[in-house]
């Protein structure tokens, strides 16, 4: 499944533009300490943790995309942080268990 | 070892928005001279656990990053306390991060031992009220 296809399963609202890029795997993390070593190059980074430093962190990692749970989302000049970064985030209602779970079983 | 390139950046104090800017940078011009996927990470994610730190325990420093046909070199220094316990500092969740900077989900004491992992050879040169150098190198 590729970034832009998230759309498809009706629970995600793209903030800023979507891409190709293969989703590879799901990753769940709101410590950006531990995301920043561990987030997997390529996956749907799941978090709830919504600052400019994670998109710092989405940005060096090579993540697919953000996924923001629990309604979380960003101010308008986060959303051009993204844009610029060629960052594809988006928000979501559901838990982060959840939205982990309907990404994975997508794949 | 031919020299292809060498960046200078500095890190501004308790600058939260801005850190990520050197390792941004680092990564794009990397991209440019086509740099392998996986070194490029590695540099990013050093590099920028190193701003992290300057910003958090040092007032801010310098970077200097050298780019030749074999490795990157890293060398991070700034004019901050000093690390009073290196060996401690490398534990992975030892931490003397502020609140602050926690609830930004930073400050986990996993910066120096994501240095390491992400670097071919680390060097930390250290003096209590003087300042802290660390030089990493990544091979390409």
């Amino acid at each position: 499944m590729v970034v832009k296809d998230l759309v498809n399963l009706e629970k995600f609202t793209p903030l800023c533009p979507m891409s190709d890029k293969e989703i590879t795997k799901v990753f769940c993390c709101d410590l950006l300490s531990i995301a920043m070593g561990k987030a997997p190059s390529g996956s749907a980074w799941v978090t709830v943790m919504a600052n400019i430093n994670t998109l710092a962190v989405a940005s060096l990692t090579d993540v697919a995309c953000v996924i923001l749970a629990e309604g979380v989302s960003i101010d308008d000049s986060l959303i051009e942080k993204a844009k610029e970064e060629e960052i594809a985030v988006f928000k979501t209602e559901l838990s982060i268990f959840d939205a982990a779970l309907l990404i994975n079983n997508s794949l | 070892m031919a020299e292809l390139m060498e960046l200078n950046y500095t890190v501004s104090n308790e600058d939260f928005t801005r850190a990520g800017e050197a390792s941004s940078d680092v990564k794009k011009k990397l991209k440019q001279l086509g740099v392998s996927p996986e070194a490029i990470r590695k540099v990013a994610i050093a590099l920028y656990e190193g701003e992290i730190n300057m910003i958090i325990h040092a007032y801010g420093g310098k970077i200097k990053v050298t780019i030749s046909e074999e490795a990157i070199t890293l060398i991070l220094a700034d004019k901050g306390p000093g690390i009073a316990d290196v060996e401690k500092a490398m534990q992975a969740g030892y931490s003397t991060a502020p609140d602050k900077v926690r609830s930004l989900g930073f400050g986990a004491g996993m910066g120096l031992p994501n240095m390491k992992k992400n670097s071919d050879s680390m060097e930390i040169q250290t003096e209590l009220g003087v300042g802290t150098t660390v030089t990493m190198v990544i091979n390409i």
